[in-house]
């Protein structure tokens, strides 16, 4: 299997504080890789780095062989990557439908002469998204939904929705940070079925999670982020019986 | 003394009423719009129409940039000014088809739009709106100060009446055929804008810049692209003022016109293309109506945006609310 994304020495640091030190990891193509540790190891942080939406204080990220350490957030969106955020932004105040076919936009190119004079461009865009749009709304199961504001939808519903839209880009690589956080035991086990689905459909996943079954059911390899640190890595077998990782949760002599 | 609920509720029914016969009523506005210069022979009526007219466009223009994109655009009034001025200085020495002028004045107008919003595109809320302020007066200092283009604070008189062939347009019913026909113009094209990629990016950006990015969508682009568009009828509406009134001086383009369109979006409610329509419809019919307060006018303007804000902030037909009608609807 071929590396899709590589960090060399990534660090992001704020006025001192080291939210991501040196952090270097190899995701492999078409796996799912989960991204845990306490609150405040810089996981989300390291997922606005990768996306451009942070710049790096140092190292490299390199997708598909190509340095995208320098990359603004909507060329790294261009070449395939996509996320979806830990506190939700959709559109609020437009419909499902709406929302999705706003993830298009790269894959469209409809301008002002087009829009005007309904050219074939016009005509092509509008129909790609349009029929496209309700498919994704109908693969996160939102299609009865299309037409709720996304501020009206349910909490998971917002979820589903946040992921349809990232995969409006046609993204290989999806990064969805903390998916099932404050989800029941239901919602949540929807959400692990559609994230293995979409795996299993060729898409490689970076998960950041706080629910262990989650992360333990769903995921080919585990990283352990602490203090901005990677203090271990490896299947979700042996990162579970790490005892640093024990060591980083629940403090010394616990294991 | 009404309670909020009350009024929503009241509005709220008359809006469900709109909404189930939207094109009816829509068709019988632009109907009255049509017959109007038949049925009166006031002059006094239809130069009030133009006026309307005019201040419908100019609002319209207004409303894609603040209302689509959140971009608090004070210094409007500069942009109406360079479309004026530029309609004033080309006409007066040059006899040039009129179609070209009105294109030439929106371009000229985008230009500076584009030169203010590059270094602007950073800026959000308050610090764009206060950057905009500044910009549409040094937009006016220029006109007043540069005399050997613009005549400093004499103005230019004697701007000649647009020509087609050999129909001069000249009298109040023909401008106002002729402001109708660029506000129809305006709406349909607006209208294919906002429902195509480019509105939904707008949309976008108003909505959550952060989402926006995270979708590939250029936001300073965006929101350059939006202002250009907007002014460019601006432009356009400025155009049409110089060929109506025949003089542009610098009084004209004070701070106060660009608060007096601002207020029209507010009041009809951003973010949809009827709302300025409506607001601007009210706000110029509504003080010649009480006609005797004429300088009460101001006074009337923010008792008007005061309501507004405190009953309905999204304006009379803004765009959330009619939104989250529609759901109910289907629902």
């Amino acid at each position: 299997m071929a590396t899709i994304l590589k960090t060399d020495k990534v660090c992001k640091y704020f006025d001192g504080v080291k939210a991501v030190d040196k952090v270097s990891i190899e995701v492999e193509e078409g796996i799912i890789l989960g991204i845990i540790g306490p609150n405040g190891a810089g996981k989300t942080t390291l997922f606005n780095v990768l996306t451009g939406m942070l710049a790096e204080t140092d190292g490299k990220v390199i997708y598909k062989n190509k340095d995208i350490t320098k990359l603004s957030p909507q060329d790294i969106t261009n070449i395939g990557i996509s996320r979806t955020f830990q506190n939700i932004k959709l559109f609020d105040h437009l419909s499902a439908h709406e929302n999705v076919k706003i993830g298009f936009h790269t894959k469209t190119k409809t301008g002002f002469i087009d829009a005007i004079f309904k050219t074939k461009t016009y005509k092509n865009d509008e129909q790609k998204v349009n029929e496209k749009g309700i498919k994704l709304l109908k693969r996160v199961g939102l299609a009865e939904k299309q037409e709720i504001l996304g501020q009206n939808l349910s909490y998971g519903d917002k979820r589903r929705l946040e992921i349809a839209r990232a995969l409006a880009v046609e993204p290989d690589l999806l990064l969805v940070d903390e998916p099932t956080a404050g989800m029941n035991a239901k919602e949540t086990r929807t959400i692990v079925e559609l994230l293995d689905k979409l795996n299993d459909e060729g898409i490689t996943v970076i998960i950041i999670e706080h629910d262990m079954g989650v992360i333990m059911n769903l995921c080919d390899e585990i990283v352990v982020l602490n203090d901005g640190n990677v203090i271990s890595r490896g299947d979700p077998n042996y990162v579970q019986n790490d005892p640093a990782v024990r060591e980083a949760y629940l403090g010394k002599g616990a294991s | 003394m009404f309670s909020n609920s009350k009024i929503s509720n009241i509005i709220g029914k008359l809006k469900g009423i709109i909404l189930e016969n939207k094109l009816k009523i829509y068709l019988i506005i632009l109907i009255s719009a049509v017959i109007f210069p038949i049925i009166t022979d006031n002059q006094y009526y239809i130069y009030i129409g133009v006026l309307t007219l005019m201040y419908m466009i100019l609002a319209s223009s207004l409303n894609i940039i603040v209302g689509y994109t959140y971009q608090y655009l004070i210094g409007f009034a500069g942009f109406f000014a360079i479309g004026a001025y530029t309609t004033a200085i080309i006409t007066t020495s040059y006899e040039v088809n009129f179609i070209f002028v009105f294109l030439i004045s929106g371009i000229i107008a985008s230009i500076f739009a584009l030169l203010l919003g590059i270094p602007t595109s950073r800026l959000g809320g308050i610090f764009f709106a206060f950057a905009t302020l500044g910009f549409g007066e040094i937009i006016r200092l220029i006109i007043i100060n540069w005399d050997t283009l613009t005549r400093g604070t004499f103005g230019i008189p004697g701007i000649p009446r647009p020509k087609l062939f050999n129909f001069i347009i000249n009298t109040n019913t023909n401008f106002y055929y002729f402001a109708l026909l660029i506000l129809l113009v305006q709406l349909f094209i607006s209208y294919r804008v906002i429902n195509s990629r480019v509105g939904r990016a707008w949309l976008s950006l108003k909505e959550n810049s952060e989402a926006a990015k995270a979708m590939g969508i250029k936001i300073a682009k965006y929101r350059v692209l939006n202002l250009m568009y907007g002014t460019f009828w601006a432009g356009m509406g400025g155009a049409f003022f110089a060929y109506f009134t025949q003089y542009v001086s610098p009084d004209t383009f004070v701070l106060d016109e660009g608060f007096r369109i601002f207020a029209m979006v507010l009041v009809g409610g951003m973010g949809t293309l009827i709302g300025p329509i409506a607001g601007s419809g009210l706000l110029t019919i509504l003080p010649e109506l009480v006609r005797e307060f004429a300088r009460y006018q101001l006074i009337i303007y923010g008792i008007a945006i005061l309501l507004i804000i405190h009953y309905r902030p999204q304006g009379l037909f803004g765009a959330k609310e009619l939104a989250q009608a529609k759901v109910e609807e289907k629902k």
